[in-house]
């Protein structure tokens, strides 16, 4: 709550500058040629603005992190995701660490989303977690950063810049008839990574997923969000990682993780939304 | 703090200095007579902008003895207002019908015209929650495109009557069909099938020269593609692309798009190459074949690989 206040602070503030600036212009530009003009139109082009307008991440960082150290220019994470989505509501993003450092936890931050931390993964001792990749939205243009907690209690992070725009006041289905049935649906797959000593895997779940940004046209309320809050991934007797989720996770949640651990036994995935809903399977036997 | 009034003066000047005006009534794409009766105008084969006023889809209307139907309104009150200006120069016969293909704004964005010209406006059985769910998204993301001015002047005009499977309406002298299709290009496609003159108005279940676009279900588009080529038009008006086609063969190279794109992205998916990785490279043999590929191909990779890793 602290969080989403000092963030519509921060909105306000930007408002307020866009407003100043947008005044500074029109009394700049006046009296010249028209020509002018264009020029000065173009400089509010949304990469403009979005690059001019006051990041997020200064309100952001003290929210999350407090007055701890971030360290920053190291390989500990990484991020990667494109620099232009070709669908807002989709957007992967993945997450790579280095295993020398002993990641324990990790938090997406999509700093100009309504609600910023998209996730928060927390890597089991033994895991041994690479890789993480999932899909996020992203409703405007966005550093998103990723904060990687090691098991000594330091914070590494880093960021990257994506163009997108719209992707949580997106309606979550394209087929809403198709997603109430499927619900809770979950899929396992397993990858060849090339290396003996690496595994792979993926998990999909069923769910819209819905960001609550929809209004509904007759009451013109909100229709309520409606996700996954909490993830639990495991193998045999070995816990992987868990998850606390927020609405920027796509819909149709997807993580693909590589890992070192050879824990033995089956693929294990229970998952909880926010109307209390539980969606447990074991993927004894079934794995493709 | 800057008091209201002088942002609002600001914005305003702002405003005047800069504001383009959109294209003129006058230069709205012009409607021909395709077949007796029945006229549509050619949309543009592009992204919607102010000074195309979101004219970009084929738009049509059919005149019976008794009254017209307009099919799909436009991407504004302005293109709408171009269309009826244009009924109004060849019939005065009422505008009793308007009937939308499906939710998209370069398609319904006119509603509002119509539906104050009198008009019973008529959409699939899911077009209204379809438009309930994404009125403000649209009302957004086109004023980014067509400009606020245009995007603003929109109030979004649900169908006043909706088709569950199949509904015939008699223009005196002349009887159209609407058939209201499982999820393909959306989940709430329909089309319109003039029996006099054997035209099919395919909305956008049939894409020509533009990329298709895939917002709905490609499994469930690549399913009917057989059920709409059994329909016995002679000639089809496709939602993008020539405002007449011969039919059925003028959906055979969407056809080979979507079975291009359902191949590439299942063989992504059996080789494990992740989304991200697999985008760039699907359907990218297809690229010479349409315009706009670069637009809305690799967002059709995205929805593909999403729908059909959970085969």
């Amino acid at each position: 709550m602290i969080a989403r206040r000092r963030r519509e602070a921060g909105r306000s503030r930007t408002k307020a500058l866009l407003a100043a600036s947008s005044i500074a212009f029109v009394l700049g530009v006046a009296g010249q040629a028209v020509a002018a003009g264009a020029d000065a139109a173009a400089e509010i082009s949304p990469e403009q603005r979005a690059a001019e307008a006051e990041s997020a991440w200064p309100n952001l960082k003290p929210d999350l992190f407090g007055d701890r150290k971030l360290i920053e220019g190291t390989d500990t994470v990484a991020i990667e995701a494109p620099k232009r989505a070709t669908d807002p509501a989709v957007v992967p993003v993945k997450l790579s660490f280095d295993p020398t450092m002993d990641v324990r936890k990790v938090t997406l931050v999509i700093d100009e989303n309504p609600s910023p931390v998209a996730a928060t993964f927390e890597f089991a001792d033994g895991a041994d977690i690479r890789t993480l990749s999932t899909r996020v939205r992203v409703n405007a243009y966005t550093d998103i950063h990723a904060v990687a907690e090691t098991a000594d209690g330091r914070l590494f992070v880093t960021k990257t810049f994506v163009k997108a725009a719209g992707g949580c006041a997106a309606p979550a289905a394209k087929d809403p008839e198709v997603a109430a049935r499927e619900m809770g649906k979950m899929k396992l797959r397993e990858f060849q990574t090339g290396d003996a000593a690496l595994n792979e895997a993926q998990l999909m779940i069923r769910h819209p997923n819905n960001s609550g940004l929809q209004k509904d046209q007759v009451t013109l309320l909100y229709i309520p969000a409606h996700f996954i809050t909490d993830l639990e991934v495991g193998k045999g007797e070995q816990p992987l990682f868990t998850m606390t989720g927020g609405i920027s996770i796509s819909e149709d949640p997807s993580f693909r993780f590589t890992y070192g651990s050879d824990a033995a036994g089956p693929f294990h995935a229970k998952a909880s939304d926010t109307e209390g809903k539980v969606f447990e399977k074991n993927f004894a036997g079934e794995q493709s | 703090m800057i008091s209201p009034l002088l942002r609002a003066a600001a914005l305003v000047a702002l405003f005047a200095t800069f504001w383009q005006a959109p294209a003129a009534a006058g230069s709205f794409p012009a409607f021909e007579e395709i077949a007796p009766g029945v006229y549509v105008r050619h949309g543009a084969i592009a992204e919607e902008t102010p000074e195309n006023a979101g004219a970009i889809a084929n738009i049509g209307f059919i005149v019976g003895d008794d009254a017209v139907a307009v099919v799909d309104s436009g991407g504004s009150v302005a293109d709408g207002e171009a269309t009826l200006a244009a009924i109004r120069r060849i019939t005065d016969k009422p505008v009793a019908y308007l009937i939308d293909t499906h939710m998209h704004p370069d398609h319904v964005f006119g509603n509002q015209v119509f539906a104050a010209a009198g008009a019973h406006v008529v959409g699939h059985r899911r077009l209204p929650a379809a438009l309930a769910a994404r009125a403000d998204f649209y009302k957004q993301s086109m004023s980014a495109q067509i400009g606020p001015a245009l995007a603003g002047a929109v109030a979004i005009t649900p169908p006043d009557e909706t088709v569950a499977e199949e509904r015939r309406i008699d223009l005196g002298g002349r009887t159209i069909v609407l058939r209201a299709w499982g999820t393909a290009h959306t989940d709430n496609d329909l089309t319109v099938y003039d029996e006099r003159t054997k035209t099919l108005f395919a909305g956008d279940l049939v894409f020509m020269q533009h990329c298709p676009v895939l917002d709905g279900s490609l499994k469930g588009w690549l399913a009917q593609i057989p059920a709409l080529k059994a329909i016995p038009a002679e000639r089809v008006v496709p939602g993008h692309g020539p405002v007449s086609a011969p039919w059925p063969e003028a959906i055979d190279a969407e056809a080979r798009y979507l079975e291009t794109l359902a191949a590439d992205t299942r063989k992504a998916i059996a080789d494990g190459v992740p989304l991200a990785d697999a985008v760039p490279t699907i359907a990218a043999g297809e690229r010479g074949a349409w315009q706009l590929f670069d637009d809305y191909n690799p967002r059709n990779a995205t929805a593909a690989y999403a729908e059909l890793e959970w085969e």
